[in-house]
């Protein structure tokens, strides 16, 4: 293999002993980049290790996420940390395997291929040889070369098998998150929030919020921030609450109620993308529809924690960040330190599906750290905070306008999108704390652009299906009211139900089938079969007329258009509030390394899509942000949870596909054709709340 | 707030006395002077579950539950239902279904789960949602909490 067809990861940190070694007699320590957001992925990963290496799943100890000793694989995101992580690390295990096998042949005197290893140690001809990863002393201090061969399929033995979470009983016994670190000595700290960024303290009282913690807090001023530093987390909480009514801010107008519409957008200054077919659309059958999503949030369930310490002119950060090169480098510019005086460790955190206040809560606790060197700061934000000032899932609007042949079929399909940024990140500047500190970094401006691959605002802009001619223009307004950035699937969620609505509306309109309409227009073999066997599982071909309160609908997604396959269908009854019935899942990840943590998060996906597309949006008041509990922001619960069936095809030899975010953009789209069907009129505003079936009947 | 008062209540089974301003929330002294991690924070005001502990054997907000009402009561927390050498049924369930994605939530799945089995020894699904309705979960684990809670019931 040459150089420049490794994978990234492999690329950017070629030293295998960056990535593994074999220090610990017995064990094989292994470090990657790529860390546990409760997808699984430290199992995943320690599968493909195993299997490479030939040791076993309990003989390898894993290190994910820390800038002392591990690669630096940038942010845990877009669902690439097996197509790309994974691809990395199965490399430099077979790379190290094949040293091993070396080494042991010139020290036994024979060929490599009179070798063999089990749990690590080698056998020569079957026989234990008496020598193995530690006794061989192996020199990993050097380049991967991505010359020796992974294992083909056929000879899995770990991968490829369900595996159970290696993380999963320390959390079910009551342990395993940042949440749980103590540290010797430690204080609890709270960093006072603006309610938009670009307000500042207008008036401040500060004998209420003494008052409220029995004058047991800690008051900083430190440039434009204001932080509160307390023994106890009850009194610091007390003050913090208290400190929410004790300051006025200014700086900034007012927002209005429109702001919180996704409407609002095409009414804004944008920037202009565009891509596709240059040519105006031919005649025909002219549809339109325009599709909305508001603004919703990551809504972790535990709100955005970590620990940071300042000792000895070296600042340690303990925290749930996706990324821990990119925090390291964030907090570098945002406190005028150097990286290398910052270590940034990653422990599990609440799912976070994105950017939500784990950076901002490291970056607190890591301001008010330097400013108590020797002392260790908890920083836990509150509900209020993680609601109220973590970045939040931007709002589109999508405009289908489709010119359907003589025959019906969808012949140029012209889509505009409106968008807020996708991504909030990019730099010290950017973090909320940062912007208070003395000599601010400036913010980074939104760096979006319109590509289609992978996209962000675009994502799965471009229609995975034959459609003869499509063009997308993309208007990304870059001055939302509130701050947003990346969220599941990114605009592949409003994309897709905006396409898949779309095409059920396109059907309708030829008089077809949607599953036949679809697959008139799909090449692709592995997406029809989704298709088909999803309208198997649904029992499709005895779906009954539209307006009947009862409808099923389905909708397909290639995530990115290169990731994993999915198709969705999904049973509904519709008064004046939809209720799931049932829902069934078609999934195609290539070779799926874990097949039942690939189905856990087909599920997961299906769930937090279909709360999103029934009940979420971010409440707007004249401050900021208004729904900041889950009175105001509800979610899913237990029993308007229907029964879930995936199914996985069964693709050993193809290769991994990310399949972390393949539902979350099918389920929207499935769930509205489905209410669609049963209302017998078409619902294209999410949430699809009491308020919009009322008025799509009336 | 109000001045330090001595207080006696039962934890996990063990007697613990303390001095401490009756006004703190349970869940301040579980996880700060009792050391006990499993029970979370996630909303403060009774609305997600994070907190859950058994009062009495009931199912308890520790969010909000002043300690100053505890005095002499039973509690539970997960940390007292089970241990990796001695789960609690719906311990073994969850493992066994692989319920649970990022984990967060599930201490106070546990604790509505183990408050539900011990009324009601075989529920059926929806007695199953029902009970764990004031229970969220972000990352959709929940067909797999509702099957480790049906797991453990058999
Ligand atoms: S933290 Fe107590 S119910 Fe949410
Ligand atoms: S498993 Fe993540 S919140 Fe339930």
């Amino acid at each position: 293999m040459i150089a420049n067809t490794l994978p990234k990861s492999l690329i950017d940190n070629p030293r295998l002993d960056r990535w593994l070694d074999f220090s610990v007699p017995g064990r094989a320590g292994i470090r990657v980049g790529k860390v546990e957001i409760g997808q699984g992925i430290a199992t995943a990963l320690a599968q493909i290790a195993a299997e490479e290496l030939d040791v076993g799943l309990d003989q390898i100890d894993l290190t994910a996420g820390d800038t002392d000793c591990a690669p630096d694989e940038g942010m845990t995101t877009g669902s690439l940390s097996i197509e790309v992580g994974g691809a990395s690390l199965r490399l430099v295990c077979a790379e190290a395997r094949a040293i091993a096998l070396a080494a042991a042949a010139a020290r036994l005197n024979c060929g490599p291929q009179d070798l063999s290893i089990d749990a690590g140690a080698i056998a020569q001809n079957g026989k234990p040889s008496g020598q193995d990863y530690w006794t061989l002393r192996l020199d990993l201090a050097r380049d991967a070369t991505g010359s020796a061969p992974p294992k083909p399929a056929s000879a899995y033995r770990v991968v490829g098998q369900n595996v159970a979470r290696r993380d999963l009983p320390a959390k079910i016994f009551g342990g395993g998150f940042v949440h749980d670190l103590v540290r010797p000595g430690m204080r609890h700290g709270h960093v006072v929030h603006a309610p938009r960024i670009g307000m500042a303290i207008a008036g401040l009282d500060l004998a209420a919020i003494q008052r409220a913690a029995g004058g047991r807090v800690e008051i900083i001023r430190h440039g434009m921030m204001l932080a509160l530093i307390a023994d106890s987390p009850t009194d610091l909480r007390r003050a913090a609450f208290a400190a929410d009514t004790a300051i006025g801010w200014n700086g900034l107008p007012p927002l209005t109620a429109d702001q919180q519409e996704a409407a609002w957008l095409p009414t804004q200054p944008s920037r202009h993308g565009a891509h596709g077919d240059a040519n105006q659309p031919p005649p025909g059958t002219r549809i339109t529809a325009t599709y909305s999503r508001p603004y919703i949030a990551h809504g972790s369930i535990g709100p955005s924690c970590a620990v940071a310490e300042f000792r000895d002119g070296r600042l340690t950060v303990w925290c749930h960040a996706q990324g821990v090169f990119p925090l390291q480098a964030v907090l570098a510019g945002g406190l005028k330190l150097n990286p290398a005086q910052i270590s940034v460790r990653h422990l599990h955190g609440s799912g976070c599906y994105g950017h939500n206040g784990a950076d901002d809560a490291a970056f607190d606790a890591a301001a008010i750290a330097c400013l108590r060197p020797g002392t260790p700061i908890r920083v836990q934000w509150r509900r209020e905070d993680e609601f109220g000032h973590e970045p939040v899932g931007p709002a589109m609007l999508v405009r289908q306008d489709g010119v359907l042949g003589p025959d019906g079929a969808l012949r140029d399909l012209t889509t505009d999108i409106w968008s807020a940024p996708h991504s909030g990140r990019g730099g010290a500047g950017n973090a909320l704390t940062a912007r208070t500190q003395p000599n601010p970094c400036p913010p980074s401006p939104v760096a979006e652009t319109s590509v289609p691959y992978p996209g962000a605002g675009t994502r799965n802009a471009i229609p995975n299906y034959a459609i003869p001619a499509m063009r997308y223009r993309h208007h990304l307004v870059p001055s939302p009211p509130v701050r947003t950035s990346a969220l599941r699937g990114l605009g592949a969620m409003p994309n897709i139900f905006a396409l898949e609505c779309f095409l059920d509306e396109c059907a309708d309109a030829a008089g077809q089938d949607p599953l036949a309409y679809r697959l008139a227009m799909q090449p692709d073999p592995r997406a029809r079969d989704v298709l088909t066997t999803v309208a198997e599982m649904a029992n499709w071909s005895a779906r009954g007329p539209a307006g009947t309160g009862e409808g099923l609908g389905l909708a397909f997604g290639r995530y990115k258009n290169t990731s994993g396959y999915a198709a969705i269908a999904v049973r509904v009854s519709v008064d004046t509030e939809i209720r799931l019935l049932e829902i069934w899942c078609a999934a195609d990840a290539g070779l799926a390394i874990n097949p039942d943590g690939v189905i856990a998060q087909l599920e997961g996906g299906i769930i937090q899509g279909a709360s999103w597309t029934l009940k979420e949006q971010v409440l707007l008041d004249e401050a900021g942000i208004a729904s900041r509990n889950w009175d105001r922001y509800p979610i899913l619960r237990f029993s308007e949870i229907p029964p879930i069936t995936c199914r996985l095809m069964h693709r050993p030899n193809d290769p991994s596909l990310g399949m972390g975010e393949a539902t979350i953009a099918p389920i929207g789209a499935a769930i509205g054709n489905a209410a669609s069907h049963a209302l017998g009129a078409r619902l294209r505003d999410l949430p699809l709340t009491r308020a919009k079936i009322i008025q799509a009947v009336t | 707030m109000t001045d330090p008062i001595p207080l006696s209540l039962s934890v996990n089974g063990r007697v613990v006395s303390l001095t401490i301003d009756p006004t703190a929330p349970l869940l301040d002294v579980l996880r700060g002077p009792l050391g006990l991690s499993a029970t979370r924070y996630g909303c403060g005001a009774e609305l997600c579950g994070a907190c859950l502990v058994l009062v009495d054997g009931v199912p308890a907000y520790a969010c909000t539950r002043e300690i100053g009402t505890l005095a002499g009561r039973d509690i539970t927390t997960v940390e007292g239902l089970g241990t990796p050498d001695a789960p609690h049924k719906i311990q073994t369930a969850m493992l066994a279904v692989q319920a649970g994605q990022c984990g967060y939530c599930l201490s106070g799945m546990q604790i509505a789960a183990a408050a539900l089995l011990a009324r009601n020894p075989s529920p059926t699904r929806s007695e199953i949602a029902e009970a764990l309705d004031g229970n969220l979960c972000r990352c959709g684990a929940h067909p797999r909490i509702l099957a480790a809670v049906a797991r453990a019931a058999q």
